[in-house]
């Protein structure tokens, strides 16, 4: 496909040249890339559509619903004219044999060339038996794929540090794509692209990344891009200042929540979890569209040991700490005043010494006067 | 009775064992500024609060987070404390709703060390933990030297020097003007962050002349005010406050390389009102006419010595 | 040496030994907890108020009523009065305990204890400070004591050519011993000079080091009295009014010194207003002022310093007004600005008060185990 050929709208995508270079740059913009645009077109018309094989093991395809909701580009463009979707469970026309078959057969044709986009996690209990495609178990098929991948996007939260399945007490040995690859050795490239579901738009930009520039967006340490997970929902989120200025709703519906007051106290997990949904938002339309925008407190799905791990309603512990803009008065009170204890001990030692003082004194009398009689009478 | 020779000789090697350990002493002047003194220029009407300053700070100094709701939610001192060395604070009256005004009204104020021309905390400290740098001027902290006796504590007019009274093993805190920063160019992290120019870095001579120009522009007319620091080139273009006629700092205690300048009256923003003449001088004087040379104290002694080597002899006769 | 006074005898673990020695168990649990988990855990001190009661009445009040042996070598060494040389042993005794005492008190306020000897490294050493006076004073004068007191250990455990030797170069002990007294008493004062304005003007003047210095000594000369009469009614010995008598007589000219130098002073610095605002500062300045012309009153009449009874009111109430004196220059008139307050914790005082309880188990110990007490005198 040439970049001149999309200027013909074409039936299938409908998409005209104007739209498509607005649509690269969008994604150009949504990786921090801007001015990259054209450059990212180019690289997707010119080359030859790169293939993709997408392996699903302990999932709930939820990934994969998430990704049918793009509008920018629409999922058809995606798997019809960006990239070449080789395999997928859901989406492949064929199944059962027939699918397998092709697989194997992608696989040998793109060797070392294609992508592998993995949803789910892998389980390993038992020799992986809890999950089997094919009469294969997920453990193998990821083994094989995966080391003849130019490299892998571990989609979702399952497949990026475990998820749902991997929660206590992990009856399958839920286990997530990168540590399978560190417990067998294989090298290949891998992205993390958690949440549940993930932005799909995270997904797109990272496979347009790759595609344009032929190596992987920049990783944190837990290999997310960190064009997507680099900040904290917290310090993106539309409701902070009133985080900042201590006004919490309380309960679901009080008169702070329906006033879009901060959800920290319902146990919003923003402030520990990394990623972009404040400004990415979710199904294109328009602003608000992300749980913390629609009253709902973050549950921090995409932050390993966060999400499905703590409590949904337990406060979060902040990962960075900020002032607030309630600011500290001149003369605050500070130092520590007087306690019961201090107190009562304190007019304890004072009593004993006067008291014993007085005794003292009284019976010093007592000999005085004796010794000034006894003296007198001397006299 | 007379003295012999020998006897002397132990007294007067008692006194001078004395004079060794005492204080070299001698009458001393009220400090002046050092030749390439460094400071602040904070003025509070330029300030918006926003306390960008505070982490900053925090980050630059590799400081720990202080909660003082239970909450446990934000990095909320309330005052500088050994956790936090530099903040800003309110003061409100009434309705507090106009800035910089007396009545109804607010103005903040960041508190810091004034790095002190003649500091208190240096002349009470007995093991030089608390030096003033000779060029910059800056009152820095040695924690291999610090005891732990807490005298800057009580000496610091302005309440600067910050114990960990939660530590084990605890030492002083206090701002050091971010000198660890000098060598490699930069300034003060907190004026580096300042958004309006409230807290600009700058030499102290240059600050003054600042300070001196701001007091004398007509209110409500615009003025370029120096961003970050007193030569950077950037300003912020607004219009200019009513000040009160006072540069603080620039006598205040003996005078501060920290200079500010204010709408509200200083006490009111919680800063001590202090003679010209710094504490240290005055306790230095008069400890050092007490001990001038030892020779007081010396000729004390010769007198105990002589007294009490004879009632004790002739006791013993 | 010895036909004036010897060991009392009897046994140790009376009634009230075992009951100091319960506050001082109790005062050793509080200490492991502060240098475990440091000074705010036991202590009520704070940025504000950075000295609390072991600085005012550990140190600052402690060393002035152990300012006996001071006061009585004055006496007895200095102006050559060799009458009262039975008063000297157990002032000299009660001051080494004092000292020693608040010299151990300050391990445990200094915060970088372990740090202690950079006061004696040339390096450290800062001779503008009144504080390196005072510790170098303070230590040096311990020292001292002990010497001082060598010769009744010396004799004690029968090492009579040590004790030969002592004797011969103690005038040197004596003369120094006279002198740090005299310099760190007035020091101890002159620590708040460097406080400027945060000290009430009704204590803060250049002539805190006399103030300090004329009321250290008579609180010595006071406690002379004090313990004497304390200690002949707790072990039941025969009192030794006439000689105490003389000693009282020393006290009414120098309160009167003080109360003049105390008083011109404020109404020339035309600060005497502040009492009138009957604030704290104001009726603790009254209270303390009182008690200094009660033992002035009482003493200045010839008849009643013959009296066991007068005697031993006027030696505490003096004592009280020089603790109060020290408490008020320190605490009570010291404000660290708006907000700040203070007042001791219960475990702060458990601790000074297991200081004290040592201090009299010491004393306990020492007289009943060596030559310390006046010889009973048949009357």
């Amino acid at each position: 496909m040439k970049l001149e050929e999309v200027t013909d709208s074409s039936p299938i995508s409908g998409v005209s040249r104007r739209d498509f270079l607005k649509f690269c740059s969008m994604m150009a913009a949504a990786m921090g890339l801007p001015g990259m645009g054209a450059q990212i077109a180019e690289a997707v018309t010119v080359q030859k559509r790169p293939p993709v094989l997408w392996l699903s093991a302990q999932e709930c395809t939820g990934c994969t619903e998430s990704l049918l909701r793009t509008n920018h580009p629409s999922l058809e463009r995606l798997i019809l004219e960006l990239i070449s979707l080789e395999y997928h469970e859901t989406l492949l026309v064929g199944s059962g044999k027939q699918a397998e078959e092709w697989r194997e057969k992608s696989m040998q044709e793109n060797k070392g060339k294609y992508i592998l986009v993995v949803d789910g996690s892998i389980p390993v209990k038992d020799n992986g038996i809890y999950c089997k495609i094919g009469g294969k178990t997920a453990l193998t098929l990821l083994e094989e794929m995966a080391s003849q991948a130019a490299a892998v996007i571990a989609i979702g939260s399952c497949a990026s540090w475990g998820g749902i399945p991997a929660s206590d007490p992990n009856p399958t040995g839920a286990t997530a794509v990168h540590e399978i690859f560190k417990s067998k050795g294989i090298k290949t490239p891998c992205v993390n692209i958690p949440g549940c579901p993930p932005n799909p738009y995270n997904f797109l930009s990272t496979v347009l990344y790759f595609l344009t520039f032929k190596k992987l967006p920049e990783l944190d340490e837990q290999a997310r891009p960190k064009f997507a997970y680099g900040r904290l929902i917290h310090e993106n989120c539309e409701r902070r200042p009133h985080f900042d200025a201590g006004r919490f709703a309380l309960q679901f519906g009080d008169d702070g929540h329906r006033k879009g007051y901060c959800l920290y106290k319902l146990g919003c997990k923003g402030p520990e979890t990394f990623n972009n949904c404040p400004i990415q938002l979710f199904n294109d339309v328009g602003s608000g569209a992300w749980p913390v925008g629609t009253g709902g407190p973050c549950f921090g799905c995409s932050e390993m040991g966060i999400g499905f791990t703590k409590p949904i309603h337990s406060p979060a512990s902040p990962k960075y700490f900020t002032p607030p803009s309630i600011l500290p008065r001149i003369d605050e009170k500070r130092g520590h005043g007087l306690t019961i204890a201090g107190v009562a001990v304190a007019a304890g030692i004072a009593g004993a010494a006067l008291g014993a003082g007085a005794v003292t004194a009284k019976k010093l009398g007592k000999d005085d006067e004796e010794q000034g009689k006894s003296g007198s009478r001397e006299k | 009775m007379e003295i012999k020779r020998r006897d002397f000789l132990k007294m007067a090697a008692g006194t001078s064992l004395f004079l060794a350990t005492g204080a070299p002493a001698m009458a001393r002047e009220q400090k002046s500024l050092p030749p390439e003194a460094v400071g602040m220029l904070y003025d509070s009407t330029v300030c918006i609060g926003c306390r960008a300053c505070q982490p900053a700070c925090k980050q630059a100094n590799d400081m720990p987070v202080e909660h003082s709701t239970p909450d446990s939610v934000w990095d909320d001192p309330i005052d500088l404390s050994a956790k936090t060395l530099n903040i800003i604070k309110v003061y409100t009256t009434g309705r507090g709703i106009n800035k910089d005004s007396e009545t109804d009204g607010y103005s903040f104020i960041k508190r810091h060390c004034m790095h002190c021309v003649d500091p208190a905390c240096v002349s009470a400290c007995p093991v030089s933990a608390l030096k003033k740098n000779q060029q910059t001027g800056v009152v820095s902290y040695n924690k291999d030297a610090c005891i732990g006796c807490r005298y800057c504590q009580l000496a610091c007019p302005y309440n600067i020097p910050k114990f960990e009274f939660d530590k084990t093993f605890p030492q002083i805190r206090k701002c050091q003007l971010c000198e660890h920063r000098f060598k490699d160019n930069k300034f003060s992290a907190c004026c580096e962050v300042c958004p309006t120019g409230a807290s600009i870095f700058g030499k102290v001579a240059d600050l003054q002349a600042e300070a001196k120009k701001r007091l004398t522009l007509k209110p409500g007319e615009y003025y370029k005010y120096p961003v970050a620091h007193v030569k950077s080139g950037q300003v912020s273009y607004r219009p200019v406050a009513k000040y009160q006629p006072k540069v603080y700092g620039e006598k205040d205690g003996g005078g501060s390389q920290i200079l500010m300048l204010a709408a509200v009256s200083f006490e009111k923003l919680g800063m001590p009102a202090l003679d010209e003449a710094s504490d240290a001088s005055f306790s230095e004087n008069i400890q050092h006419t007490v001990y001038k040379g030892m020779i007081g104290p010396g000729v004390l002694l010769a007198g105990l010595l002589f007294a009490a080597y004879k009632s004790t002899n002739k006791k013993d006769e | 040496m010895n036909e004036e006074s010897k060991p009392l005898g009897g046994k140790i673990l009376t009634k009230p030994f075992l009951v100091c020695a319960f506050f001082a168990a109790i005062a050793a649990v509080l200490l492991v907890k502060r240098f475990i988990y440091g000074i705010g855990a036991v202590s009520n001190l704070s940025d504000g108020y950075p000295w609390g009661i072991w600085i005012a009445y550990d140190v600052v009040t402690g060393t002035a009523i152990a300012c006996g042996g001071y006061s009585m070598a004055l006496l007895v060494y200095i102006f050559n009065k060799g009458e009262y040389h039975p008063l000297v042993k157990p002032a000299l005794l009660a001051s080494m305990f004092g000292y020693t005492l608040a010299g151990f008190s300050v391990m445990f306020d200094i915060g970088r204890y372990w740090q202690a000897y950079n006061l004696v490294l040339p390096n450290y050493m800062q001779f503008n400070s009144v504080m390196f006076e005072v510790a170098m004073c303070v230590s040096l004068y311990i020292g001292i004591l002990w010497m001082e007191f060598s010769p009744t250990l010396a004799d004690w455990i029968k090492a009579k050519g040590l004790q030969k030797m002592l004797n011969r170069v103690m005038f040197i002990f004596i003369a120094i011993g006279v002198l740090l007294p005299t310099m760190h008493q007035s020091s101890l004062g002159s620590l708040l000079l460097l406080a400027g304005k945060k000290v009430s003007p009704l204590w803060h003047t250049g002539f805190l080091p006399l103030l300090f210095l004329i009321s250290a000594i008579t609180m010595g000369y006071a406690i002379v009295i004090f313990e004497s009469i304390v200690s002949s009614v707790g072990f039941k010995r025969e009192i030794e009014t006439p000689i105490l008598s003389k000693v009282a007589g020393f006290i009414p000219i120098l309160i009167g010194i003080y109360l003049v130098v105390r008083f011109a002073d404020i109404i020339i610095r035309g600060k005497i207003g502040l009492i009138f605002a009957f604030d704290l500062k104001a009726v603790m300045f009254i209270i303390e002022n009182i008690l200094y012309v009660i033992p002035l009153v009482i003493l200045a009449s010839p008849g009643n310093r013959v009296k066991t009874r007068q005697l031993f009111i006027a030696a505490g109430t003096l004592l009280l007004a020089g603790s109060v004196y020290r408490f008020n220059a320190f605490l009570i008139g010291f404000d660290p600005g708006a907000g700040w307050q203070y007042f001791p914790s219960f475990s702060e005082i458990m601790i000074t008060l297991g200081v004290i309880a040592s201090e009299i188990m010491a004393y306990m110990i020492f007289v009943k185990k060596m030559p310390v007490l006046p010889s009973m005198r048949h009357a």
